[in-house]
C-alpha cells in the first residue's frame, strides 16, 4: 500500500513525477514535431489542390485588408502564376466559418472549399455540399453580384440557412477583394467590387 | 457592445451544459435540490473565472518558452491547486460559506467545465456579430469565463427546480433516477436551442 | 478473480456508461456519429490502459496525501502523448474530437479506476481492467453514436440507409444526445436484469 506521508517525501515524489513526465513529453514532442508539421502541410496542399487549377508550387503570403488578416497562397507553374488562393474567415451561424477560395490567373473564382465550420448539421452544414458551393465555381466577380438573392445578388441561399449562406458569400466576396490586390497591377482590370456594407450580414 | 454579445452568447446561445456538454457529471449528481445546485454553481462560478484568468496568463508564458504541449498538464495542476487554495482561504475567511459549499469544493477539480473553458479561451477563435474571428484578450476571456459560469448556474438551477417537481410524479420503474433526469435535460436543451442564432 | 472475468465485468456488470454513469460529458458530446463515438472510446481506452498499468506499478511509492495530484499528472502525461500522436498520424479525427481529447484528463472513469482498482492490484490485472472498462466505454459510445447517426443523419458509419428527407435532425443535435442516452440506459437495465 501507499507509503506514509511526510513533507520531504511528498515534495520529492511530486517533483520526481513531474520531472519524468515532462522529460518524456519533451522527448515525444521532438519525435512528433516533424510528422505534425508534415500532416499540416499535406492538409494545406490537399485544400489547395481542391480549389486551384493544377499547379506545381505554392508560396504563402500574409495580406491585411480592411483591418482583417488573410493567409494567401500564390500558385505557380513553370514560374508563371497559375492561380491564387485566399483563406477567408467570417462569422457563420454557429461560430467561425473558414473558407478557402481559389482563383485562376485571370482573377475568376476557380473553386471554394470549407476548411472548418461549426454550422448546424443538416442545415448550415450543407454549405459543404456541391449543391450550394458549386455555384461559386468559375464565377466571375466582375459579372456576378456576390450576395444572396434575398439581398439582391446572384447566389442561391441554402433553404432555412440564410445566415450561413450570407456568411459564405461574404467570405468569397472578401477573398475576391484580397485576390484583386494580389494580382500584378497591369493584369488587374478595374473590377467592380460587390458592395458589402458593414451591416449586411447582421440580421 | 461586444461584451454584451459575449455574455448573451455564453449564457444562452452556447450554454456550456446544454449545448457543449461540459460539466454534466455534477449536473446529474447534485441537482436534485435547488439549494445544493445553487451552492455548486456558486463554487464553480468562482473557480472557473479564477482558473481562466490564471491559465490564460500562464499560457502566454508557455507559448513564450515554446512548450505549448505542456498545456494540459499545467492547466489541470493549476486548477487542482486553485481548488485547494480556495478551500483553505474560504475556511479561514468565511467558515459559513465554506460549510455551505462543503463537499462540492474538492469535486470541482474533475469538473470538465473548468478545464474545458480554460482550454477553450486559449485555443478557439471566437467571433460575434459578424466581426472578424479572433482569439480572446484577457478582458474578453474573463468576461467570457464569468458569463459561461453564470450560464452553468442558470441551467443547473432550472434543472434542479424541474427535478424537485419530478419527484412528485409517477415515473415508470425503469426510468427512475438518471434516465428520467436525462430526458428532462434533453427537453431543457431543446428549449435552449430556441436561443440559437440570437446573437446574429 | 480470473482474467476473463475482469474484462467481461467491465463490459456488462460495471459498464462505465450504462451502469456506473461515469464520463457522461464526452459520451454526450462526441457521439454525433458511430465513427466519432468509436474514436473517442478507443482514445479513452488507450489512456485508461496505460494509466492503470503505470499507477498500479508506482502506487506503492507514492505518499498517500499526494496520491491524487500524482495520478492526475500521470494521466495528463498520457493524454498529452495521445494528443501529439493523434495530431501527427490521424489529424482528421483529432480535429473532429477537438477539445474532448485533452478533456480525457478529467474523465472520471480514468481517475475512478485508478482509485478503485489500479492502486490495489497488480500491473497485469490493472491492464485487463483497463481493457474491460475501455471496451465497455467504446461499445457504449459506438452504440450511442450509431443510434444518433441513424435517426438523425440516416446513415451508419457513413453508409446511407434512410433517405435524407426522413431524418430527424434533433437527434444529431444536443437534445438528442440526452434522450437517446436515457433510452439506452433503460434498455440496458432491462436486458441485463
Amino acid at each position: 500500500m501507499a507509503a506514509k506521508s511526510s513533507f520531504l517525501n511528498m515534495a520529492l515524489c511530486l517533483t520526481l513525477i513531474c520531472l519524468v513526465c515532462s522529460a518524456l513529453l519533451g522527448f515525444v514532442n521532438t519525435l512528433t514535431a516533424e510528422p505534425i508539421a508534415k500532416a499540416q502541410q499535406q492538409k494545406t496542399f490537399n485544400a489547395l489542390s481542391a480549389v486551384l487549377p493544377s499547379f506545381e508550387d505554392a508560396k504563402e503570403e500574409a495580406v491585411s485588408l480592411d483591418g482583417q488578416d488573410y493567409r494567401c497562397y500564390i500558385a505557380t507553374t513553370d514560374t508563371l502564376v497559375s492561380g491564387y488562393a485566399v483563406i477567408s474567415k467570417v462569422t457563420g451561424f454557429g461560430g467561425t466559418l473558414e473558407v478557402m477560395v481559389g482563383f485562376d490567373a485571370e482573377g475568376k473564382v476557380w473553386s471554394t472549399s470549407v476548411l472548418s465550420h461549426s454550422e448546424t448539421p443538416g442545415l448550415g452544414a450543407k454549405c459543404t455540399e456541391p449543391a450550394f458551393k458549386d455555384q461559386f465555381d468559375h464565377l466571375d466577380p466582375a459579372v456576378k453580384t456576390l450576395q444572396v438573392k434575398k439581398d439582391g445578388g446572384d447566389i442561391d441561399a441554402i433553404t432555412a440557412s440564410t445566415i450561413t449562406s450570407r456568411a459564405y458569400t461574404l467570405a468569397v466576396a472578401n477573398a475576391c477583394k484580397v485576390a484583386a490586390g494580389l494580382r500584378p497591377v497591369e493584369a488587374a482590370e478595374p473590377v467592380e467590387e460587390p458592395v458589402m456594407e458593414g451591416g449586411a450580414e447582421n440580421e | 457592445m461586444e461584451y454584451l454579445f459575449i455574455i448573451i452568447s455564453a449564457i444562452f446561445v452556447n450554454n456550456i451544459l446544454l449545448s457543449q456538454f461540459l460539466g454534466v457529471c455534477p449536473f446529474l449528481g447534485v441537482s436534485s435540490k435547488v439549494s445544493t445546485a445553487a451552492g455548486m454553481s456558486g463554487a464553480v462560478c468562482f473557480v472557473i473565472t479564477l482558473a481562466t484568468v490564471v491559465t490564460f496568463l500562464l499560457n502566454k508564458l508557455l507559448l513564450s518558452f515554446d512548450i505549448a504541449y505542456l498545456q494540459t498538464i499545467v492547466f489541470i495542476l493549476v486548477i487542482a491547486a486553485l481548488v485547494q487554495m480556495v478551500e483553505i482561504v474560504l475556511k479561514k475567511i468565511s467558515p459559513s460559506l465554506y460549510k455551505a459549499l462543503g463537499i462540492f469544493l474538492p469535486l470541482i477539480t474533475t469538473n470538465c467545465a473548468v478545464l474545458g473553458v480554460a482550454l477553450n479561451v486559449v485555443t478557439k477563435e471566437f467571433s460575434f456579430f459578424g466581426g472578424q474571428p479572433h482569439l480572446f484578450n484577457l478582458a474578453e476571456a474573463t468576461v467570457y469565463a464569468f458569463a459561461t459560469s453564470l450560464g452553468y448556474g442558470l441551467a443547473m438551477i432550472l434543472f434542479a427546480g424541474l427535478r424537485e417537481h419530478l419527484s412528485f410524479n409517477k415515473v415508470p420503474e425503469a426510468f427512475k433516477g438518471v434516465p428520467i433526469a436525462l430526458v428532462t435535460a434533453g427537453l431543457l436543451a431543446l428549449a435552449f436551442m430556441g436561443f440559437s442564432g440570437m446573437v446574429y | 478473480m480470473n482474467k476473463l472475468q475482469i474484462i467481461v465485468r467491465g463490459i456488462v456488470k460495471e459498464n462505465p456508461t450504462f451502469v456506473l454513469l461515469l464520463g457522461i460529458c464526452p459520451t454526450l458530446a462526441t457521439t454525433t456519429s458511430a465513427l466519432n463515438g468509436m474514436s473517442m472510446g478507443l482514445a479513452t481506452m488507450a489512456v485508461l490502459i496505460l494509466s492503470n498499468m503505470t499507477i498500479s506499478a508506482i502506487a506503492r511509492f507514492i505518499p498517500d496525501k499526494v496520491r491524487i495530484p500524482s495520478y492526475i499528472v500521470v494521466i495528463a502525461t498520457f493524454v498529452t502523448l495521445l494528443q501529439l500522436l493523434m495530431q501527427a498520424y490521424v489529424p482528421d479525427i483529432y480535429a473532429t474530437l477537438g477539445l474532448f481529447i485533452p478533456l480525457i484528463v478529467v474523465n472520471c472513469i480514468i481517475l475512478g479506476r485508478a482509485e478503485a482498482f489500479a492502486n490495489k492490484n497488480g500491473v497485469v490485472d490493472s491492464a485487463l481492467d483497463g481493457v474491460g472498462i475501455g471496451l465497455g466505454f467504446t461499445l457504449a459510445l459506438t452504440l450511442l453514436g450509431a443510434v444518433r447517426e441513424l435517426l438523425g443523419g440516416g446513415s451508419l458509419f457513413g453508409w446511407r440507409i434512410i433517405p435524407s428527407d426522413y431524418n430527424i435532425l434533433a437527434f444529431v443535435l444536443a437534445p438528442g444526445a440526452f434522450i437517446v442516452l436515457a433510452y439506452l440506459i433503460v434498455a440496458f437495465k432491462k436486458l441485463t436484469k
